[in-house]
């Protein structure tokens, strides 16, 4: 009686193990099978000239520099504006703000930003910084649109982090004379700084495949020069991907497809990067 | 003096020098419910004393008042006054960090900073302003809470990797290194062996020459050793408070009587 109980517990947990591995290698091989497709079209049009040419009507001679510089720029930019900006907003709400009625609004409005869509964004960045900051369609414009995209994303992943902190580090640093701002700065942030690095990636890695946002701040599709400076126009590598794969020819399918290459290369190396500084973070915490 | 009654002489045979804290008429509520009620007692300065009562009756809430830690709990009220060295720590012109440099504060579960042994002990002086001779400042520290010997050759690692007697000696030796007068501590070994407790027990009896100590304990037989006067809390209020001495042979009250002999709690 008692065994066949414990052999039915048993099979349950194995069905079950069985299914979530099921799920899991459907979520690899779906991507592999993605790689696969897009390695096989776009790799023989991915040479060292494809980074070092602009786009062009001929397949031969089309590249991606403007594209991937724009890239680089919007991102670097929309980094050094959502990061201090978001992890500020979050140590404030998570360390300072009193807890009542009002940051509980403020929680919920957050949560509720991080879910609308992009495209929304996008009609925001038109109206505010485009046209009413007078901004044009800059890469700066582009990098405003992306931190607010982003900027909910940010601040819940760091307030999670911040909380993760145990109060016992707190309690701690109070009890030795240190105000809020040094306990924080101190002790609470080198504690959370791996998962708002987490945090901030993720946000970074969806600025970088956004597309929709762009297309509506007016990004250009056809750029032949490379952003000097934030005020200057920009494409950036979805939107010259989709340019290409909405062409009717096939060349310019598979130069879409070595495109895919590049932003999944560029993605890859960023988030090595930050694994990278996360390990060094936690080494030097210990 | 000398006329007093019997049954009045433990409290004032203390024949304390002047007290340290003194709390006055002390009424603390979390929400509406007090968790300490009109409670009166003052700290004599270089003395232990201990804190005991059943679990609940708010010996960590009246600790914590010390030094102002009440301050982090939202909704906590308080009324009466708390002296310390005659003044009121609770008045607006006070300044909450200015007491709990003066009043340091041990936790029942060690509680480290994830970061070096030498950083743990050095951080409370550099960050108010004690930089001159941190290095020599962090050995008094750590000799002084008897723990230098075991850890000169390691300072710059982790603290985490010390055993929980150590992390536990460690965060005193933290708190020495502010130089406070006065050290809470709550239940602060709780969370140790045997050996370790002693060794800290032992610690006490060094510190209480610089320093007041008021330890929160619910092992009787760590305050009958340890202290020098007890107070019995009871859901909120003061039952007795006087030399360790007679709170544990000659108990006054009942009720003391039965929680030092084991009866309850
Ligand atoms: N943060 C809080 N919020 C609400 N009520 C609290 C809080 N902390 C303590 N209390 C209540 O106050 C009373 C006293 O708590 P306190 O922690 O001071 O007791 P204690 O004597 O230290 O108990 P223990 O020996 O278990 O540590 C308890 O009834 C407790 O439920
Ligand atoms: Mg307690």
């Amino acid at each position: 009686m008692k065994s066949d109980r414990l052999r039915r517990r048993h099979a349950t947990a194995k069905i079950f193990r069985l299914l979530c591995a099921a799920v899991a290698w459907a979520g690899v091989v779906i991507l592999a099978v993605l790689l696969f497709h897009v390695t096989r079209e776009g790799i023989r049009w991915l040479d060292f000239q494809f980074l070092t040419e602009f786009p062009s009507r001929f397949p031969e001679q089309a590249g991606i520099k403007s594209a991937l510089w724009g890239t680089v720029w919007l991102i670097t930019l929309t980094a050094a504006i959502s990061i201090p900006v978001g992890v500020a907003a979050a140590i404030y709400l998570e360390e300072f703000s009193p807890k009542n009625r009002l940051s509980q609004l403020i929680e919920v409005n957050i949560g509720n930003l991080a879910g609308v869509p992009s495209i929304v964004y996008g009609i925001l960045g038109l109206v505010l910084f485009v046209r009413f900051l007078a901004l044009g369609r800059s890469v700066l414009a582009g990098s405003l649109t992306m931190t607010l995209l982003i900027l909910p994303v940010i601040i819940i992943a760091a307030r999670e982090a911040l909380r993760a902190v145990p109060d016992s580090i707190r309690q701690a640093a109070f009890a030795l004379g240190a105000t809020r701002w040094q306990a924080v700065r101190a002790q609470v942030l080198p504690v959370a700084l791996p998962g708002i690095l987490t945090g901030v990636i993720l946000a970074l890695s969806r600025a970088i495949g956004e597309t929709a946002p762009l297309v509506m701040i007016g990004a250009l599709t056809y750029v032949a020069f490379v952003p000097e400076g934030p005020m200057d126009a920009f494409t950036a590598l979805p939107i010259q991907i989709f340019n290409w794969a909405s062409r009717p020819q096939e060349d310019f399918h598979q130069l879409a497809a070595a495109g895919i290459i590049v932003l999944l290369v560029t993605l890859l190396l960023m988030n090595a990067t930050a694994v990278w500084i996360r390990q060094r973070a936690e080494r030097t915490g210990r | 003096m000398n006329t007093l009654t019997k049954s009045e002489a433990p409290i004032s045979s203390t024949q304390q020098p002047r007290p340290v804290l003194e709390v006055v008429e002390v009424t603390i509520r979390y929400g509406e419910k007090p968790a300490i009620n009109k409670v009166s007692l003052s700290i004599p300065q270089h003395r232990i004393t201990a804190i005991i009562g059943p679990s609940g009756c708010g010996k960590s809430t009246l600790l914590r008042a010390f030094n102002r830690m009440n301050d982090f709990i939202p909704n906590v009220k308080m009324e009466g006054q708390i002296l310390y060295m005659g003044s009121d720590i609770y008045v607006r012109e006070v300044d909450p960090v200015e007491v709990r440099r003066r009043i340091g504060m041990v936790f029942q579960k060690p509680n480290p900073f994830p970061k070096s042994i030498f950083q743990n002990v050095a951080w409370g002086p550099s960050i108010n302003g004690f930089t001159r001779n941190l290095e020599a400042r962090v050995e008094q520290s750590l000799r002084r809470a008897a723990l230098w010997e075991e850890v000169n050759d390691r300072l710059h690692e982790s603290a985490l990797a010390l055993s929980g007697g150590q992390q536990q000696r460690l965060c005193i030796a933290r708190a020495l290194a502010m130089e406070p007068d006065v050290i809470l501590m709550d239940e602060p070994c709780s969370a140790l062996d045997p050996v370790s407790t002693a060794r800290i027990e032992d610690l006490m009896f060094e510190l209480k020459e610089r320093y007041t100590i008021v330890i929160v304990t619910h092992n009787m037989q760590q305050a009958a050793r340890v202290s020098n006067l007890t107070a019995f809390l009871e859901n909120g209020s003061l039952v007795e408070f006087g030399e360790t001495d007679q709170v544990f042979t000659r108990p006054r009250n009942k009720r003391t009587e039965e929680y030092v002999t084991g009866r309850f709690g």
